[in-house]
């Protein structure tokens, strides 16, 4: 049963971790390759926080916040490229919040990581806590919905989708394309952010190698494969990857080839991403193109 | 209305535009013609902020618009459609006429959570305006199909409509009718005059004929990027610089 619940509360803080980058690539179509630096950077900011005094939940508010922040700063510059351009970028940009975290020794704690992260006062701490802090994401994970759902089905979320298809067209009828996706990655930022912290409050330690490519890939499959471009996708995209990540453990495996395990795993995952691009794009549940009431 | 002022603009060695003075006449149709290459879609870009002058200014309703970007020229009035159909393919023939209503309060994040009962009745009151246009332009049976799924001639009138939606006060349209079958074109014909009646300024590229002088109150001609004829459609058939630029010079030998 608390096997359960851990199962649950992963595949609920990946689902928010999926929908806020859905918001940017589903909708936007902003291939955003770096999107564990604002999850990475929502956790290294709410933990130190925590660890040092402030509540959780304020803690966790503020990591939110600064990645947020970090998403309009990185926004201004990245912006201006197009294309892949941007997703180099993004790209860059991740690997420079993972060696910040590795490298900044007084600050993150470098390889060895932040341990005993507290988990919120009203959840309590150690195995009996598990269904609280399940509540607690679920609580999570349905304001993220709600709030994506608004953004994204309505003028502004149309206005994404403009963008997405056809930036000059956009320009032709008045919408600032810059704007808009600053927003959206300020915005996606944020959840991501709040994705990270729930995450690091808890797994209650994290390290630098939490946030590397490996990560983005699993985030970017959980869109791909989930359909982008709308908001249930991402949600079962994290579902049947967490699942199935959590299956493979039963898969029985002569103890001489666990090694080969985790990155037979990451080879499966990329393989999946690929075959998805050629054969789906659309994903599972394929974005509606009925118009619908905003 | 619009007054472009020695407007230039060069690719590497390739003077596109080059010296190109003029002004719109307040009302009606003004119509941009020349031979391929000439220059015509680039000044269109030029107008419309696409591309950035060399040299030279653009001026609107007695404002500057020269150096803003695409979007703020729009905001201005100045709306436009492209050479090749760009429609939105994977969002609803409705959609893309709602989405192409400018300022819509739904299109900011603040009013979108704090007043959602004004950004509904604008929705619906763009909708109501959307089916309308979808009326005129005659795609009404379209109205939830994806975009893409319209055809060639289809789209080019989804775009008018989507310029309509915009209320601008001047119109640019980039060879409305090349690739459109004869009645559309007359449907075409039909949508633009209503415009002009409407007060709308249109000014088009186009390079029917028949069409140029059956819908133009003025006309100017373009050759190897410079403006070489401006005035009625009847006299442009016998101005002998824009004769040759068509048909080419006689030889000296």
């Amino acid at each position: 049963m608390d096997y359960l619940y851990h199962i649950l509360i992963v595949c609920l803080i990946y689902a928010v971790f999926a929908q806020s980058l859905n918001l940017e690539l589903g909708y936007a179509g902003l291939y955003n390759f770096g999107h564990i630096a604002f999850f990475g950077i929502g956790a290294y900011t709410s933990a130190l926080l925590s660890l040092s005094g402030v509540p959780v939940l304020l803690a966790m508010g503020i990591g939110a916040c600064l990645a947020a922040l970090a998403g309009a700063i990185f926004s201004l510059p990245a912006l201006r490229l197009s294309g892949d351009y941007f997703g180099v970028a993004t790209f860059v940009f991740a690997e420079m919040a993972h060696l910040f975290f590795l490298n900044q020794r007084d600050l993150t704690g470098g390889p060895m990581g932040l341990p005993n992260i507290p988990r919120p006062g009203f959840t309590g701490s150690g195995v009996e806590s598990l269904p609280y802090f399940l509540a607690f994401v679920l609580g999570g994970a349905l304001v993220t919905w709600a709030v994506l759902q608004r953004i994204t089905v309505s003028p502004f979320g149309r206005a994404l989708k403009v963008i997405r298809e056809d930036e000059f067209v956009a320009q032709a009828l008045g919408k600032h394309t810059f704007g808009f996706k600053t927003q959206a990655i300020v915005v996606g930022s944020f959840f991501a952010g709040s994705a990270g912290a729930l995450w690091a409050h808890y797994i209650t330690y994290i390290s630098p190698s939490d946030f590397s490519l490996q990560e983005t890939i699993l985030v970017l499959l959980c869109v791909v494969l989930g359909g982008k471009g709308t908001n249930w996708g991402p949600v079962l995209g994290a579902f049947a990857v967490v699942f199935f990540g959590e299956f493979v453990r039963f898969i029985p495996i002569p103890p001489e080839y666990t090694r080969f395990v985790a990155p037979a795993q990451g080879m499966a995952y990329g393989l999946i991403l690929i075959l998805m691009m050629l054969k789906r794009p659309q994903g599972i549940i394929p974005e509606g193109r009925r118009s619908r009431k905003c | 209305m619009l007054t472009l002022n020695q407007v230039s603009k060069g690719f590497g060695g390739v003077k596109a535009v080059e010296d190109v003075s003029f002004t719109l006449r307040e009302t009606g149709i003004s119509g941009l013609i020349g031979p391929n290459g000439s220059g015509k879609t680039t000044l269109f870009h030029l107008i419309t902020g696409f591309y950035v002058l060399d040299r030279g200014t653009v001026h609107f309703q007695n404002g500057r618009i020269s150096g803003l970007p695409p979007h703020k020229i729009s905001q201005k009035g100045i709306v436009r459609t492209f050479q090749q159909t760009r429609v939105l393919p994977f969002l609803s023939v409705l959609d893309n006429l709602v989405a192409a209503v400018p300022g819509q309060l739904g299109e900011r994040l603040f009013p979108l959570f704090f007043r959602p009962g004004k950004v509904a009745r604008e929705e619906a009151q763009n909708r109501e305006k959307a089916v309308s246009v979808l009326e005129t332009i005659n795609l009404i049976k379209m109205k939830d199909a994806p975009a893409g799924d319209l055809s060639y001639g289809q789209q080019k009138l989804l775009e008018i409509g989507r310029v309509l939606m915009a209320d601008p006060e001047l119109i640019i349209l980039d060879e409305p009718t090349a690739g459109i079958n004869p009645s559309l074109i007359r449907n075409l014909v039909t949508i633009l005059k209503d415009l002009r009646d409407r007060s709308i300024k249109i000014f088009l590229i186009e390079h029917n004929m028949p069409l140029v002088s059956e819908l133009c109150d003025e006309i100017f001609v373009m050759d190897s990027g410079r403006l070489i004829f401006s005035g009625s459609p009847g006299a442009v058939h016998k101005n002998e610089q824009v004769i040759q630029a068509y048909l080419g010079r006689e030889s000296e030998a």
